[in-house]
């Protein structure tokens, strides 16, 4: 991940994103079933890898990410359909014009969507964050709740029927860009001097307090950057495949689901927060006619993996790539 | 009132947990879901279901409590045991597994299937009491009586016998306990066995009172009865009795007046506002955190 320090690097790397979403869409593959799967490891990744800001980097057990994911997308879709469409209509678009319209309104939805679960981040995170360990699980599964609850019962977005006709413009360069962007920011704050305060807070909260680390604006900031990018997630998944959500899609099982990347990948590991994400995105996949076992044989695996390598398949490692080869990141 | 006892049944359970190990465990709603689901098949089995009396249904709380406790004991044993000495986020993180593993066992057909499945009535519901104009049923009077007298029973343990001083000295410091030659993990063993079995009870009081049971029932009261630990004062046993009936009274409350569907998140704003204002609970002690 180190060699995500370098602008140019990524700078390429968004072209040939870039470049690899046209190829998709010339090629008519963005409509085949593969393709969803891709959008969707790639959304499992920004949440894992803004969990992992949390939950393995900075030591904080949350267990409320679907909440975040939750607000991000519910305010994603509400401006893409209530803000967006309306005004294209309203300005008489069509064609090319209305397609690009609603993307741009997709891309600031999204923003939005992140913007309003930091918002979120930084209301839960000021007063919970005091708490520790299990606690602030508990506390964290609450709020995640809440959010759930009172979208359920917020008519305006379709409560418990869900919300459909969200345009979806989040195609293969939207998800990864973002994704790219997420680990750029996460990984960029883990190897600069912030990253040594987390892993700080991590390791030993009062010892962490004795050299002068303000612990509380620490994890405040983990927390922002998390839920932001959890919102991300959010906003990208509304419109995303058929653009219908339901709040039932971001109950605490999605929340858990995301912490076993987290755990599995290993806590700290960025780049294991990828791979986790995509082995246990693609598998229930590939695993289909299986899929009563699937959670139970996560449950397992979770518990086995606490008992024989509780620090993750990568522990605190990252993948590396040997210098001058050049190569896409993960 | 009812939901208050089970709530404080449950949370005795976590608060006695939390109290030796540390530890939140999740999967503590899961065996009172198992209580509960486990009573049916017992009252099956033995066809004690045909013959509603009050005799078959202590039978089947004592068999309730007996599978529960020893499958308490079994998850200590096997899931948390080899973790007493790693970082308690892994321990936490296994709770949860054990919880899931649980719950999406069950949901297996070959287990209990994911479709609920209707409580035995073991005895016949009755008006039993009226006190002014407020009629309790039976069920509900047996339901506040079972509970208490449980609590009772588990004061007793605690406080008048050796196990239960072994049990309050490892919850009051671990390693000087040890030293003192109190054989930690049977004492943890112990307290995960009488936890569970009150879980098990619970189960199924609430299976008598709510007669729909699925594998997922376990994980809402099992929350809640969390709440109310902490409401009460996490460790406190007085303290968890009390927590139950107030998170009981609160649910009510705001599905009779606000409205049924917020029933589900007063209990999180509870807990939210007492980690806030009062972290240690309503009747727990006030710790100071040590280096």
């Amino acid at each position: 991940m180190r060699m995500l320090k370098n602008n140019a690097t990524i700078l390429m790397a968004f072209a040939v994103l870039l470049v690899l979403d046209r190829i998709t869409a010339a090629t008519g593959w963005n409509h085949s079933y593969y393709y969803k799967i891709l959008i969707d490891v790639g959304i499992a990744a920004i949440l894992a890898v803004s969990l992992n800001l949390i939950n393995g980097i900075t030591g904080q057990f949350s267990l409320g990410h679907a909440g975040f994911m939750a607000l991000g997308a519910y305010v994603a879709a509400s401006f893409s359909s209530f803000v967006m469409k309306p005004w294209v209509a309203h300005m008489h678009w069509t064609g090319g014009v209305e397609t690009a319209a609603l993307g741009i309104g997709a891309g600031i939805a999204i923003v939005l969507g992140g913007i309003t679960a930091a918002m979120a981040g930084l209301i839960v995170g000021i007063p919970t964050l005091r708490l520790r360990g299990d606690y602030l699980a508990i506390a964290t599964l609450g709020f995640g709740e809440i959010i759930r609850i009172l979208i359920l019962n917020t008519e305006a977005v379709g409560g418990p029927r869900g919300m459909g006709d969200i345009p979806t413009n989040a195609n293969f360069f939207w998800v990864y860009g973002w994704m790219l962007a997420c680990v750029v920011m996460v990984s960029r704050l883990v190897y600069s001097v912030k990253g040594k305060a987390f892993f700080a807070i991590r390791e030993d909260e009062f010892a962490a307090s004795m050299i002068g680390i303000d612990i509380t604006r620490y994890k405040v900031l983990a927390f922002l950057t998390g839920s932001f990018f959890a919102g991300v997630a959010g906003g990208l998944f509304a419109h995303s495949a058929t653009g219908f959500i339901v709040p039932g899609e971001f109950d605490t099982l999605k929340s858990i689901e995301i912490v076993v990347m987290v755990v599995l990948g290993g806590l700290g590991s960025i780049s294991g927060s990828l791979i986790a994400a995509a082995v246990l995105t693609i598998l229930p996949e590939a695993l289909r006619q299986f899929s009563d076992y699937r959670m139970v044989a996560y449950s397992l695996l979770l518990i086995i993996m606490m008992l024989t390598r509780p620090q993750g398949l990568m522990g605190m490692r990252e993948l590396t790539f040997p210098r001058r080869r050049p190569s896409t990141p993960a | 009132m009812k939901l208050g006892s089970i709530y404080a049944l449950i949370a005795l359970g976590y608060t006695m947990v939390y109290g030796v190990l540390r530890l939140i465990n999740f999967a503590h709603g899961d065996v009172f879901m198992l209580g509960a689901m486990l009573s049916i098949y017992f009252a099956r089995w033995t066809r004690l279901d045909m013959h509603p009396s009050w005799i078959s249904l202590f039978c089947i709380i004592g068999m309730a409590m007996a599978a529960c406790g020893l499958i308490g004991g079994v998850i200590e044993r096997v899931a948390y045991r080899p973790l007493r000495s790693a970082p308690k986020l892994s321990l936490l993180i296994t709770a949860i597994g054990v919880s899931l593993l649980i719950e999406n066992a069950g949901q297996l057909h070959a287990v209990f299937g994911p479709t609920p499945q209707a409580f035995p009535g073991l005895i016949e519901t009755r008006e039993a009491i009226h006190i002014g104009s407020l009629t309790l049923s039976n069920i509900e009077v047996l339901v506040f009586v079972v509970a208490i007298a449980l609590m009772v029973i588990l004061h007793f343990i605690v406080h008048h016998t050796k196990l239960g001083l072994a049990m309050r000295a490892v919850s009051f410091n671990y390693q000087t306990a040890s030293l003192m030659g109190v054989n930690v993990d049977h004492v943890i063993s112990f307290t995960f066995i009488l936890g569970s079995a009150l879980a098990g009870a619970a189960g199924v009081l609430f299976g008598l009172s709510y007669p729909s049971i699925d594998p997922l029932t376990g994980f809402a009261p099992g929350i809640r009865a969390f709440v109310a630990a902490v409401l009460g004062g996490i460790g406190s046993i007085p303290g968890a009795l009390l927590g139950g009936f107030l998170i009981g009274e609160a649910e009510t409350l705001t599905a009779s007046y606000i409205s049924s569907t917020y029933k589900d998140a007063i209990a999180f704003v509870i807990l939210i506002l007492v980690l806030l204002i009062k972290p240690s609970g309503l009747l727990g002690k006030k710790t100071i955190e040590k280096v």
